[in-house]
């Protein structure tokens, strides 16, 4: 009971708290806990009433929504209740810390973990500016998700089961941000990974769901591997895995060194499994399987992010290693364009934003790469915002889509957009909100996406061209890479918007008559998240444009806001930059230009995109899927196949070691493994059947036999 | 004397032990097995002769085992008999693999 308390009163220990008072941090965590194991108890009874019915020879009857089940009615208010008591918490301590000024981290112990000789785990949480960040969005973001689930999955029979999943998420995505070393970090890693298969494959009667599931639990454990080697790389050179020390001693290391070298690699492999990089992305856009608030708060705003929170954590060793830098960058340059490409071309309204999500993943990851960590959790931040809002958007066009489609017993896709069309006649609220999300992340100036977006841009340059920068060249690319890849990202979700909710309808005019707009229980998370989309951009404006145009002369408050606020952590990482690499650029690569020049431009491009995406995909006549013949050809057909990643990764991994196992199953084990061991058997049997023919069942031949061995040991003892 | 004595008992210990391998009527296997052991009954007395006392004393433990080994055994071979109508141990081999 005295760990009870402890945890209830935050530890009390702090390393060096300044004025920062934690309050019940530990109850952030545990909310969440709490939510999942009262969800999950009401999930199993649900299961066994629902499964007792089956055997009656019914169905559960879920009844309208006057007379529901207890079972269906108490997770609305447990389920968003936790999240939104977590979220206050949160709220409080970031308020705290907001006015401490807090240099080192708060450190609050609950209990040792693991105690082996010299290695020891504290069971921690670290609470510092990059953590709050994490758990401002998390909780934030998450508890509107939580709140439009109540309408989204209303009708669903494992509703309990659906929010026990995702408060446990929660709560191992809080103990991912919030553990104070690379162990407790990796049991959040893990547990979030188990939470999203547990997610995509809600659906699991579905068996193309339940595959989808897999794959994400398989191509995630490919990049824990080398989570775990760093980790490993970590102790045997440090002792420790803990943050703190790690960071302190880690400025001993050589610069370029190939440890830090190898260490970053391997960290950089786990986040490349985790958040959707090339070339372990293959998971995502399946994991659009999974209900669509699942899609918006794992596979958008929170887990895949998961990677980039990792680098930014680690800002010291990555600084160190130049190398590691540059590949951080240039696989999110790679994996930004190739997803923004493949993107273009589908017609999955959930498929586009999953492309569109691991392009977005790819311009975090050029931030973190180009040392720009604060930039990169600023896009982070803005991305949560306006992607959880345009998957919300989605999910409340899928609804919509469904229960019309529902209405008629057709069978058509409700999520293909082909047969979407003209739904702002219908939805309105939905459509102002999902066109402010679309600016947002084409990055159009004054939305929240153009600020981070830009950043990571100007970024680029600056890190590329500093004094003593190395791979100058690989940099200069990476902007060109990145530069397309907003332009491409203009156009696929103008196109998205276009398809979706102007020309005329294609629903059916049955069907279209029960289109409708989203309760309140769903517009209002929409809502609040646009109000985000929107002005979530100003807390982190640039010095160089906060008094010019972008910053309306200085009228936007909160001039790099978040830089600052991070600083206390990003510090020892510029300060490795700074000494190594020298002067920063201060123009564009290639063509030179100031900040806002070119903000300036990227701003005015991406908008023109959108106004001439508007017209020309406007003036297409799109058909609904039954009457669509129409045959891609050459490149576009290329782009609507995803480049046949899938099939290349099926023919030369997947099948071979389909093969291989076989071979090991069939061969190995039982042919040989087996074989030996079934001949043991064998042998044993057949000699044993040949010895008891001696058990003749004759008396005087046991009596001879017991002679003649009396005799011969006689015999034996007279020589 | 001893060597007599230990002669004869060889000679009627051979003969019971031939007695039990070559005869088929359970009685008589059965008391040859009884002659056996008053074989060593005689070696024990013989020897008695040489190392005192213990030898004698012996041969009352082997009456006594001998006596209750002959009620159990007779027991069982009445018992037989009255299944099978026979003493004839080639035909009690039911017991075997």
């Amino acid at each position: 009971m005295a760990s009870l308390a402890a945890l209830l009163q935050g530890g009390g220990q702090t390393a060096d708290g300044g004025h920062f008072e934690p309050f019940f941090p530990g109850l952030v965590v545990i909310l969440p806990l709490l939510g999942f194991l009262l969800n999950g108890i009401l999930a199993l009874q649900h299961a066994r009433a629902s499964a007792d019915a089956v055997r009656g020879g019914s169905e559960l009857d879920l009844g309208d929504s006057s007379s529901r089940p207890v079972t269906h009615t108490l997770p609305t208010w447990i389920g968003p209740g936790v999240m939104g008591l977590a979220f206050l918490i949160t709220l409080v301590n970031f308020t705290r810390m907001f006015g401490a000024h807090l240099e080192e981290p708060v450190i609050v112990h609950y209990w040792t973990w693991i105690a082996t000789g010299t290695f020891t785990v504290e069971a921690a949480l670290q609470l510092d500016q990059l953590s709050m960040i994490m758990m401002m969005i998390i909780t934030g973001v998450g508890t509107l998700i939580h709140v439009f689930s109540v309408g989204y999955m209303r009708d669903d029979p494992g509703y309990p089961r659906y929010f026990a999943y995702l408060n446990l998420f929660v709560f191992f995505m809080l103990v991912l941000v919030m553990g104070s070393s690379y162990a407790l970090m990796f049991v959040g890693w893990e547990g979030v990974g188990l939470c999203s298969y547990l997610l995509i494959g809600y659906w699991f009667s579905d068996r193309e769901k339940a595959d989808a599931g897999k794959k994400a639990f398989i191509v995630n454990r490919i990049g824990d591997v080398g989570f775990l080697i760093a980790m490993f790389l970590l102790y045997k050179n440090f002792g420790t895995v803990d943050f703190v020390p790690v960071f302190h001693d880690a400025e001993a290391l050589i610069y370029g060194g190939g440890l830090v070298t190898a260490i970053t690699l391997f960290f950089f492999l786990g986040a490349v499994g985790k958040s959707a990089q090339m070339p372990l992305y293959v998971w995502l856009p399946d994991a659009m399987a999974g209900p669509t608030p699942v899609s918006a708060l794992i596979h958008a705003a929170t887990m895949v992010t998961a990677g980039v929170y990792l680098v930014a954590r680690s800002s010291v060793l990555f600084a160190l290693s130049p190398l590691t830098s540059a590949i951080v960058a240039g696989v999110g340059a790679i994996t930004a364009l190739f997803a923004a490409t493949i993107a273009l071309k589908q017609n999955d309204i959930k498929k586009v934003l999953a492309y569109s999500t691991v392009s977005q993943l790819g311009y975090m990851f050029i931030g973190v790469g180009v040392g720009a960590y604060a930039a990169g959790v600023f896009h982070l931040m803005t991305h949560a915002f306006f992607k959880a809002l345009l998957f919300m958007g989605a999910g409340a066009v899928i609804h919509s889509m469904h229960e019309a489609y529902h209405s008629t017993h057709s069978h058509e896709d409700a999520q293909d957009m082909r047969n979407m069309g003209g739904l702002k006649a219908f939805m309105p609220i939905t459509w102002v909100t999902m066109w402010l999300a679309t600016l947002a992340i084409a990055g159009i100036w004054p939305f929240a996406g153009f600020f981070s977006k830009d950043e990571i841009i100007w970024k680029i340059g600056e890190f590329g061209g500093a004094e003593n920068a190395a791979y100058s060249g690989v940099y200069a690319v990476i902007w060109i890479i990145a530069l397309a890849a907003a332009m491409l990202t203009a156009f696929y979700m103008t196109r998205m918007m276009v398809m979706t909710f102007h020309g005329t309808n294609r629903t059916g005019e049955e069907e279209a008559r029960n289109l409708h707009e989203a309760p309140a229980v769903m517009w209002v998370p929409l809502a609040v998240l646009a109000f985000l989309s929107v002005f979530g951009g100003w807390v982190n404006v640039p010095e160089a444009l906060s008094s010019g145009w972008a910053g309306l002369g200085g009228l936007l408050p909160m001039g790099e806001w978040l830089h600052h606020w991070l600083e206390p952590l990003t510090a020892q990482a510029h300060h490795i930059q700074e000494v190594n690499l020298g002067e920063l650029s201060h123009s564009a690569p290639l063509v030179g230009g100031g900040e806002a020049l070119w903000a300036a431009i990227s701003t005015l491009a991406a908008l023109a995109v959108v106004a001439i995406t508007i017209r020309v995909v406007g003036g297409q006549t799109v058909v609904a899927v039954k009457e669509d013949k129409t045959q891609l050809t050459g490149f576009s057909r290329l782009l609507y196949n995803k480049y046949y990643v899938d099939e290349f990764y099926d023919r030369v991994i997947v099948q071979p070691i389909i093969r291989a196992s076989r071979f090991c199953w069939k061969v190995i084990d039982a042919g040989f493994i087996d074989g030996v061991v079934n001949s043991v058997g064998w042998i044993s049997k057949g000699s044993g059947w040949i010895v008891s023919m001696l058990q003749t069942g004759t008396v005087n031949t046991y009596a001879f036999i017991l002679t003649v061995g009396v005799l011969f040991i006689l015999g034996a003892s007279l020589f | 004397m001893i060597t007599e004595a230990l002669v004869l008992s060889a000679i009627l210990f051979v003969i019971g032990t031939f007695g039990v391998l070559v005869r088929r009527n359970a009685i008589i296997m059965f008391l040859c097995i009884e002659l056996q052991l008053n074989a060593v009954n005689l070696s024990f007395v013989a020897f008695s002769r040489l190392y005192g006392i213990e030898g004698q004393l012996f041969v009352f433990f082997v009456m006594t085992v001998a006596a209750a080994e002959a009620a159990v055994g007779l027991a069982i071979i009445i018992s037989i008999f009255r299944h099978y109508e026979t003493v004839n141990v080639d035909s009690f081999n039911l017991l075997k693999w």
